[in-house]
């Protein structure tokens, strides 16, 4: 316990750094999704995502990630850091959330098991449909942001009408979050590596909040640096983005493949 | 909740723009980015356990409602859309309960309770507490009445709800349980933390460092208008000063005695010294002896004499000032 607090958070930041690398390892590979224009994969797979939101029928939810793993694995995706990372986790985090749903959703009993109220099979359909439609979802949000970088995804925001001033602040945010993430997991690690001995609770408190602190100074401070930076190189509150998409045979072809699965799902689903 | 969020992040980012042609812009997506680093960090609660903090009551001090509205609304987006926390679907509800209904509740909770505290005061460290404990709590409620919800507006024929599976008996008692306790707690205590961190570095983030400078002011006039109205005290001081004699006082047995006890028993000359007798004509002061003559009380006539110096000074003062150049650092 007496580095438990340090050790726990300098291991969060690590992990969000790795992953933060993965995407951008990912991104840049060749497969199917990888080739295509970023538009096209922000429209045709947030389609995908609401025909999951929207379908009423657990089989359409089954095959649309069916189809998110088909293009998992022809995007060259491994599927095992996918179970891993993703499927995994929202199982987890679903599944402590739908199982008391099992017994006390009310509809005929399923099953009795000895000293708990009956499994009824309405709150079984009920946990399974959660279940199915967060890790449809989840995938497919997953296959958008794994298989393009970053930058483009942002830019292709624009294809959903975000105003441009979201989007440069959504890049900022996002390099910034990178690079507050390598502070303070400096910072931790190097306070890790100074520590001998326990620190009590409220010890551990007040090293956390005085972090928080030295954290905002700095950011605040990068924020003055960054302002001045960008006078520096002439901006004067007009927002440009560079926009090298060009939508291709090929784009046109997916968009409406992925736009048409979506609307086969939301009118089987309804 | 993409609907209900829509208009908000217009309003918002109109409110913004006039704005963001200066420092606002850097300013909001650096703080959306530390509230996203924050929201990892393991804080150590009261009790033996640990919890997260979003950073929503700090932010909403310092930028404000609208600001703070749209810097929790990128952090919550970046982890969505790049670290796939939280999802895409749930964004609208998240950035709706926590970062826009949060932000304003934070806002609110704190300029109500800080209303008319001074920038030192404690007071202003637990309106910051209640901000951020209020705003989790808030939002925890508004989710678990959005899942609460659910199983009545979305079910299939059989009764089995499509979305949430828990009616609002269920779902308010299981969200508020942890949210009162574990991260009502830890947003508290981040909230309060960074606000007291804030005000010893950066005080005019706060926006309120130019309360603090007149209150020194004003606290410097209380102690100015306490010293006048003790200066008739003189009074009761027996003597004259020490060195502070006339040149009548040398012909006087009873001046030249006291100037004696006060001068180590060495006695004064017999005469009135040259330099004295000469210089003693050349300036009359326009109040001898600190008593205008039309003034029969002495203790009056000596509080107006001290409060016509202390006002010859600051004005000789307020001169300086105005005239010398003020070099910068």
């Amino acid at each position: 316990m007496s580095t438990g607090v340090i050790t726990r958070t300098a291991r969060g930041f690590t992990s969000v750094l790795a992953q933060a690398l993965i995407s951008e390892h990912s991104a840049h590979q060749r497969g199917v999704l990888q080739a295509l224009d970023p538009r096209v994969k922000v429209v045709g797979l947030l389609s995908l995502v609401l025909a999951t939101a929207l379908s009423r029928h657990i089989a359409v939810v089954a095959v649309l990630l069916a189809l998110a793993v088909a293009l998992a694995l022809v995007s060259r995706l491994s599927l095992w850091s996918m179970a891993k990372r993703v499927w995994l986790v929202a199982f987890l985090f679903t599944f402590t959330i739908a199982v008391p749903a099992l017994f006390l959703t009310p509809g005929e009993p399923l099953l009795q098991l000895p000293g708990v109220p009956a499994i009824t099979a309405q709150g079984t359909r009920s946990a399974a449909m959660l279940l199915l439609r967060v890790e449809s979802a989840v995938t497919l949000s997953t296959l958008l942001v794994l298989t393009t970088p970053w930058m483009h995804l942002l830019k292709a925001l624009r294809a959903l009408m975000v105003p441009v001033e979201a989007i440069m602040m959504l890049a900022m945010t996002h390099r910034y979050a990178v690079l507050l993430t390598e502070t303070a997991n400096a910072m931790f690690e190097s306070r890790q590596s100074r520590m001998v001995g326990r620190l009590e609770g409220r010890e551990q408190r007040r090293l956390m909040i005085n972090s928080g602190g030295v954290l905002l100074s700095k950011t605040l401070e990068m924020g003055n640096q960054v302002f001045l930076a960008m006078q520096a190189r002439g901006f004067r509150g007009e927002i440009r983005l560079l926009d090298e998409f060009h939508m291709r045979g090929r784009d046109y072809f997916a968009l409406g493949a992925l736009l048409a699965a979506a609307a086969l799902a939301v009118a089987a689903g309804r | 909740m993409y609907a209900a969020s829509a208009p908000c992040w217009w309003m918002a980012l109109r409110r913004m723009r006039r704005k963001l042609f200066g420092r606002t812009l850097p300013l909001l997506s650096l703080f959306a980015a530390f509230s996203f680093v924050v929201m990892m960090f393991n804080l150590p609660l009261p009790g033996g356990t640990t919890g997260h903090a979003v950073g929503v009551g700090i932010a909403a001090i310092v930028l404000g409602p609208w600001g703070a509205s749209l810097a929790i609304s990128l952090a919550l987006a970046i982890q969505a859309l790049f670290f796939g926390d939280g999802g895409i679907t749930t964004l609208g509800a998240n950035c709706f309960n926590m970062a826009i209904a949060g932000s304003f509740a934070a806002w609110g909770i704190y300029r109500l309770v800080s209303l008319g505290a001074a920038a030192e005061s404690r007071r202003r460290v637990i309106a910051a507490a209640l901000a951020g404990y209020g705003a989790i709590n808030l939002s925890a409620l508004l989710a678990a009445v959005e899942f609460g919800i659910q199983p009545m507006l979305f079910h299939d024929a059989t009764g089995a709800p499509l979305y949430a599976p828990y009616r609002l008996g269920i779902a308010i008692p299981a969200m508020m349980a942890g949210h009162l306790t574990v991260a009502g707690a830890a947003e508290a205590v981040m909230s309060a933390g960074l606000f007291s961190y804030l005000r010893r570095s950066d005080p005019a983030l706060l926006g309120i460092a130019p309360q603090s400078a007149p209150r020194a002011a004003a606290s410097l006039w209380g102690v100015l208008a306490v010293a006048l109205l003790l200066t008739p005290l003189g009074i009761l001081a027996g003597g004259a000063a020490w060195g502070e004699w006339a040149p009548r006082d040398f012909a006087d047995a009873a001046a030249r005695a006291r100037i004696a006890a006060a001068s180590g028993n060495v006695a004064a000359p017999a005469a009135v010294p040259s330099g004295l007798a000469r210089l003693a004509s050349l300036w009359t002061a326009p109040m001898p002896s600190y008593a205008p003559q039309f003034i029969r009380s002495t203790a009056f006539g000596y509080l107006l004499s001290a409060m016509f110096g202390v006002g010859a000074i600051l004005g000789a003062a307020w001169l300086v000032q105005r005239v010398l150049p003020r070099r910068e650092p």
